[in-house]
C-alpha cells in the first residue's frame, strides 16, 4: 500500500491530467509551500506544487542565468518541456529571489488562465505580519473567486482547512513512528509519501494515508535501521540520494526540508476569522531561511527535531548556489554540533554523483559509529 | 551613426568636493564613538533617514559601498573573502557581503585602524542576501539587528495594507534603536532628514535625466563616483545640498554642449554594478566611440522616478514640491515608505517586465544604440530576471550583449574575454576602434 505514494510521485502529471478528467476542476501550479493551499481546495481546485526531475536539462539557458539555483532551473525546464501542460494557472508566495525567476519566466513564456502573485511577508517574525498577510491571502480569495466564478463560502474555507489540517496531522502521525527504534519505514518512503502530498488531492492522500497508518504497527522491515540521520536544509526530492544512504547503514529518520516536515508541520488553528487562521499557519509554520528574521528561530527547530528523533547524524544538504541556505549552514551547522548531533554537509545539484556522495556519506556513518565504541 | 564629431570636454568642477563627502563619511563613521556619537550600519536600501532622528552624531556605514571599495584593493578584497570561507561561508554568496564579513572577521576597517563595531545594524529586506548579510554581522558582532521587510510587491500595485505593514515596522524599529542606544528619538530630525532623502534621490533621478541630451554630459564610469554620495547617506543635507550643486553644473554642460566622451557617436547603458576592479572596460568602449550613460542600476538604486506629465520619465517630485507638509512621525514615515517603495530598483524583485519597460524607455528617451548586461555572479539582487530582460530587449529589437562576472570578486572576471566580447559587439554595431579616442586613451 505504501508503494502508492512512489507510484504517485513517479506519475504525477499523469495523475494531475486524469484528476482534471474526473472531475472537471482547475489544476493550479503552486511554486515553493507558502501558498495558502486552503483557499485552492475550498475552491475545488487541485493545488500542484512545481518540483525538478532530477535530469539534466538544457532548456533554461536564456532564461534562468546559471548562477542561480539547480532546482530553480530544473523547475522551469518541466514547464518548457510541456510536462506541466494540463496547469490551469500558477501561484507563487513571495519565497527566494531564485524561484521567483521560475514563476516570472513561467508567467511570461508560459501563459495559463491565471497567474498569481501573492506577496507574502519575509519577516515573518514581526508583529504585523499577521494583519497584513491576512490581508493579503483575502486578495488571493478574491481572485481565485472571480476565476472560479463563484464565491468561496465560509463553510468551503472550513473544508478547505480541515482537508489540510487532516492531511497535516496523518502526516505527522505517520513521522510518528520514524521515531521508533526500528522504524517501519525509510526515509525514502517517508519522503515519497510527504513529498506526494504537495500535488495529490488532500483528501485522497490522506485517505491513503489512514490506510497505512493502519498497516505502520505491524510492518516490519528487512533491515537494521543502523546509523538514525537528519535530513536538513534546501529542497531536496532526491531519492536516489535516500535510497542510497539507507543502503550504506543509516536511516534517514526525520528531515527539516521543504519537501518533508516543513510543509505540513503545523496546522491552521480555527478560529472565528478563518483568513487569519489561514495567513498565520503559514507566518507560524516552521520558516524557511528565508523567512527566518530576524532571529534564527529555525534552529531550535531543527534541533528539537533532531533530540525527538533521536537523530545520531545530521547531513546538511544544500542546494547550488541556494543563497538563503548558504546563509545559515555554518552557523546552524556549528550550532547542531555544539548540541552534540555531528554533522556532513552536501552539496547538490539536479543530478548528483552518488559514487562520491556514498564515500562521504560511508566516512560519516564510521565516524558517528566510531564515537559509539568508545 | 553619425559622422565623427570631437565634442569638447570638460572636468567636472565638483569632483573634488565628492570625494571629500565621501573620505570624511567613512571618518566620521570610524570616530563617531570617540565623540559620543552613535554607529549603525546596514544597507544602502536601507530606510536611512530614520536613524537620523536619534541625533545629529548618529552615523552610518553601508555596507555595499564599503565592499565597492574594498573591492578597488584586489589585494585585501581577497584577503577578506578569504577570511569569509575560512569560516566556512559559501563562495558563491553576494561578493560584497564576503567582503564586508571578512573586514569584520579579520578587524580591519579599510580606512584604517580597527573594524569599527555598529551599535545597531539596520537593514531592509528585499534581497535575501541582504538579509543574511546583516543577520550574520550582527551575531558576530552582538549588537541588534533591525530588519524591515518591505517586500509588499511592485509599487504600481501598492494599496494602504501594504504600505501600512511597512510604516509600522518602520515604528518599530524606531522603539528598537531607542532602546538599543538608550536616546529619546527627535521627530523633527525625522521630518528633515525624510525632506532631505527626498530631495537628493529626486535630485540624482533629475541628474541622470540631463543625460538625455546629446552628448551626454555625464558618462557612467563618472555617475558611479557621484550616485554612490545616495548610497552612502541619502537622507543627509549635505549629500542633498552636493547633488544641487551637481544638478546646476550638469545642466550648465548641456546648455553649453559638454560632451563626457569627446567622440560620441554610440549610446548604451549597462546593467547591475560593474566589476569594480575593471572600470578601464568602460574607457576601453570609448575608443569605439560608445558613451554609457548609465543603467537601471545608476539611475534607480537610489534615484527616485515618476512619469511626468509628457510620458517621460523623469524625478519624482518631492513632498516639498508638491506642497506637502510632514507633520507628524507617522506622516514622515509614510513618505519615506512610499518614496522607497517607488525606487525603480526594487520593481524587477517582482517581475523582470517592468525592468524591462524602465530598460526600453532608456532605450527610447536616452536615445540608445544597444544595451550592455553584466550578468553579475557577485549580486543574485540585481541580476535576478537579466535573462529576461536581455529576451525583452531582443524582441524589442534593441542589441544586447552579455558578459559574465562578479562585481567584488575578480576571480569570477575574465578581462580578455570580456573586452573581445565588447569588440565583437561594437562590430555588430557597426563600430571600430576611432584612433584619435586609442591616442587619447593610450595617453
Amino acid at each position: 500500500m505504501i508503494e502508492q505514494f512512489k507510484e504517485w510521485y513517479i506519475n504525477r502529471h499523469a495523475y494531475a491530467k486524469q484528476w482534471k478528467e474526473r472531475t472537471g476542476g482547475k489544476v493550479i501550479g503552486t511554486f515553493c509551500t507558502y501558498v495558502p493551499e486552503e483557499i485552492l481546495v475550498a475552491a475545488n481546485m487541485l493545488p500542484a506544487r512545481i518540483l525538478g526531475s532530477h535530469e539534466p536539462q538544457d532548456v533554461t539557458e536564456p532564461h534562468i542565468f546559471g548562477m542561480f539555483c539547480p532546482f530553480c532551473r530544473d523547475s522551469l525546464a518541466q514547464g518548457l518541456k510541456g510536462r506541466f501542460n494540463y496547469l490551469d494557472g500558477v501561484v507563487l508566495a513571495h519565497s527566494c529571489i531564485h524561484f521567483r525567476q521560475t514563476f516570472n519566466s513561467w508567467r511570461i513564456h508560459l501563459p495559463v488562465e491565471f497567474a498569481y502573485y501573492i506577496p507574502m511577508p519575509n519577516t515573518a517574525q514581526t508583529p504585523h505580519a499577521p494583519a497584513y498577510h491576512r490581508a493579503e491571502v483575502d486578495k488571493f480569495k478574491k481572485a481565485i473567486e472571480e476565476y472560479a466564478g463563484r464565491p468561496i463560502a465560509e463553510q468551503d474555507l472550513d473544508r478547505g482547512i480541515e482537508i489540510l489540517n487532516r492531511n497535516r496531522r496523518l502526516l505527522r502521525k505517520a513521522y510518528e513512528h520514524r521515531k521508533l527504534d526500528n522504524p517501519p519505514l525509510t526515509g525514502e518512503e517517508a519522503m515519497y509519501m510527504a513529498v506526494t502530498s504537495q500535488f495529490i488531492d488532500k483528501e485522497e492522500h490522506s485517505n491513503l494515508l489512514e490506510a497505512v497508518l493502519k498497516e505502520l504497527p505491524q510492518r516490519k522491515l528487512p533491515r537494521d535501521a543502523g546509523i538514525r540521520l537528519m535530513a536538513v536544509g534546501s529542497e531536496n526530492d532526491d531519492a536516489e540520494f535516500f535510497k542510497m544512504v539507507e543502503n550504506v547503514g543509516g536511516t534517514v529518520v526525520i528531515d527539516e526540508q521543504c519537501a518533508g516536515s516543513r510543509y505540513f508541520w503545523n496546522e491552521s488553528v480555527p478560529n472565528g476569522d478563518r483568513l487569519a487562521a489561514i495567513a498565520n499557519r503559514y507566518l507560524d509554520r516552521p520558516a524557511c531561511p528565508v523567512k527566518d528574521y530576524p532571529a534564527h528561530s529555525r534552529f531550535q527547530h531543527v534541533l528539537n527535531l533532531a533530540k525527538d528523533y533521536r537523530a545520531q547524524g545530521a547531513i546538511i544538504m544544500q542546494e547550488k548556489f541556494c543563497d538563503p541556505h548558504e546563509g545559515d549552514n555554518p552557523r546552524l551547522k556549528k550550532y547542531l554540533e555544539e548540541n552534540g548531533i555531528p554533522t556532513l554537509s552536501l552539496e547538490f545539484d539536479s543530478t548528483n554523483p552518488l559514487g562520491p556522495f556514498r564515500i562521504r556519506v560511508e566516512a560519516f556513518l564510521e565516524t558517528i559509529r566510531g564515537e559509539e565504541l568508545f | 551613426m553619425a559622422t565623427l564629431t570631437k565634442y569638447p570636454t570638460a572636468p567636472l568642477k565638483c569632483w573634488p568636493k565628492a570625494k571629500e563627502i565621501r573620505q570624511q563619511y567613512y571618518k566620521d563613521y570610524a570616530e563617531a564613538h570617540d565623540r559620543g556619537g552613535i554607529r549603525w550600519s546596514g544597507g544602502a536600501w536601507a530606510f536611512d533617514a530614520v536613524p537620523m532622528g536619534l541625533g545629529d552624531d548618529v552615523h552610518v556605514m553601508t555596507g555595499e559601498p564599503y565592499a565597492a571599495s574594498i573591492a578597488w584593493d584586489r589585494k585585501f578584497a581577497q584577503e577578506c573573502q578569504d577570511a569569509t570561507d575560512a569560516k566556512g561561508w559559501a563562495r558563491d554568496l553576494c561578493s560584497y557581503m564576503r567582503i564586508y564579513w571578512g573586514s569584520m572577521y579579520l578587524n580591519r576597517f579599510f580606512f584604517g585602524g580597527e573594524f569599527p563595531k555598529p551599535d545597531f545594524y539596520y537593514q531592509s529586506q528585499i534581497c535575501c542576501s541582504h538579509s543574511k548579510w546583516d543577520q550574520e554581522a550582527s551575531l558576530y558582532e552582538k549588537v541588534p539587528y533591525f530588519c524591515v521587510d518591505v517586500c509588499v510587491g511592485p509599487y504600481e500595485t501598492l494599496d494602504e495594507s501594504r504600505l501600512n505593514y511597512v510604516v509600522n515596522q518602520l515604528h518599530d524599529s524606531i522603539a528598537g534603536m531607542e532602546k538599543a542606544t538608550g536616546r529619546k528619538y527627535d521627530d523633527e530630525k525625522l521630518i528633515a532628514a525624510v525632506h532631505n532623502e527626498c530631495r537628493s534621490t529626486s535630485l540624482w533621478a533629475e541628474i541622470c535625466t540631463l543625460n538625455k541630451a546629446v552628448p551626454a554630459p555625464l558618462d557612467e564610469k563618472t555617475m558611479f563616483s557621484l550616485y554612490v554620495l545616495a548610497t552612502l547617506q541619502r537622507s543627509s543635507k549635505q549629500v542633498a545640498d552636493y547633488y544641487e550643486e551637481l544638478r546646476d553644473e550638469v545642466k550648465d554642460r548641456v546648455a553649453r554642449g559638454i560632451a563626457a566622451v569627446p567622440y560620441e557617436r554610440c549610446r548604451i547603458i549597462t546593467d547591475t554594478q560593474p566589476p569594480w576592479g575593471f572600470l578601464k572596460i568602460y574607457r576601453y568602449m570609448e575608443q569605439f566611440g560608445v558613451v554609457s550613460v548609465g543603467s537601471v542600476y545608476t539611475f534607480g538604486l537610489e534615484g527616485i522616478f515618476a512619469e511626468q506629465e509628457d510620458g517621460s520619465w523623469g524625478p519624482r517630485k518631492t513632498p516639498q514640491q508638491l506642497g506637502i507638509k510632514i507633520k507628524n512621525r507617522d506622516e514622515a514615515l509614510r513618505v519615506t515608505a512610499d518614496w522607497n517603495l517607488s525606487r525603480p530598483c526594487w520593481q524587477h524583485f517582482y517581475d523582470p517586465r517592468i525592468k524591462t519597460r524602465m530598460m526600453l524607455k532608456m532605450v527610447n528617451e536616452w536615445k540608445l544604440n544597444g544595451v550592455i548586461l553584466h550578468l553579475n555572479r557577485g549580486c543574485e539582487g540585481l541580476t535576478v530576471g537579466s535573462m529576461e530582460n536581455r529576451l525583452g530587449l531582443i524582441e524589442a529589437g534593441v542589441p544586447v550583449m552579455t558578459y559574465e562576472g562578479n562585481m567584488a570578486d575578480e576571480k569570477e572576471f575574465d578581462e580578455r574575454r570580456t573586452t573581445s566580447r565588447i569588440e565583437s559587439f561594437m562590430e555588430t554595431l557597426g563600430l571600430k576602434q576611432i584612433p584619435e579616442a586609442a591616442v587619447a586613451h593610450a595617453a
